[in-house]
């Protein structure tokens, strides 16, 4: 099993980089996922992995991109949930790259 | 595209923890709703039980996923059919199912329920009418 060093802890990830733990996270994990990355994290990203978390402790699931850009769009405005400006902070996908960092599973209905 | 759309149900039959028909059934549906497809659900036999309300899994060891029920307004799912007479047949009613509902984009995102109660013999009716009818 593959795994990635955070500040000294050693934590499980699957194949595609996903933490196999939900409860290994803590927000360097994040910047670690982001350095490998090649992505600078900066507020508007800790807003989006924020969401996400807490989407995922109300609901139990990783919300489908569409459904992410809905839903950012309701609590952050327009001008952010829109998937030109989420695919800008994740290049990789909103919902697979953002999900990643936030220590949530691949999203479902992710496809 | 809209002649692609086909009309699916999915008919949920089973109580939600003991086998993994359930969750499996659900992240089914939540992956259809990628494919802009015309979605419902359907809920009878012991799949009533899938969505009632304050389930406790403490004493099976699997994991909770009912909140997830809530977010299928958010893809866009909302007709939801109960089964009059499974509730029924199993004590239940209304206030014991969680209370799913949906934001509708052509009324100002006014909340609206997806629940809706069937007879059995309307049920029939509805499955008549899809094109794509996946029980579990």
């Amino acid at each position: 099993m593959a795994t990635i060093s955070v500040e000294g802890k050693d934590l499980e990830v699957d194949e595609e980089g996903y933490l196999v733990n939900l409860d290994d996270w803590f927000p360097e994990v994040a910047t670690a996922m982001a350095v490998i990355d090649e992505v600078e994290m900066g507020d508007d990203h800790w807003d989006i992995i924020n969401f996400l978390r807490e989407y995922y402790e109300e609901y139990q699931i990783a919300p489908a991109v569409r459904v992410l850009t809905k839903a950012v769009a309701k609590k952050l405005g327009k001008e952010k949930g829109n998937s030109k400006y989420l695919y800008q902070l994740f290049p990789y996908g909103p919902g697979k790259q953002a999900c990643k960092f936030a220590g949530l599973p691949k999203p479902t209905g992710c496809v | 595209m809209s002649e692609n759309i086909k009309k699916f149900m999915f008919v949920n039959t089973k109580a939600p923890y003991g086998t993994v028909y359930a969750l499996e059934s659900l992240e089914v549906v939540l992956i259809s709703a990628a494919f802009d497809q015309d979605v419902s659900l359907a809920f009878c036999d012991d799949g009533v039980f899938q969505i009632t309300d304050n389930q406790k899994t403490d004493g099976s060891g699997m994991k909770n996923f009912s909140a997830a029920y809530k977010a299928l307004g958010d893809y866009d799912i909302n007709k939801i059919y109960i089964e009059k007479e499974s509730l029924e047949e199993r004590g239940l009613t209304l206030d014991n199912l969680m209370k799913l509902t949906y934001e509708d984009e052509d009324d100002d995102w006014a909340e609206k329920d997806s629940i809706h109660l069937v007879t059995r013999a309307e049920l029939a009716d509805l499955m008549d009418k899809q094109d794509v009818t996946i029980s579990s």
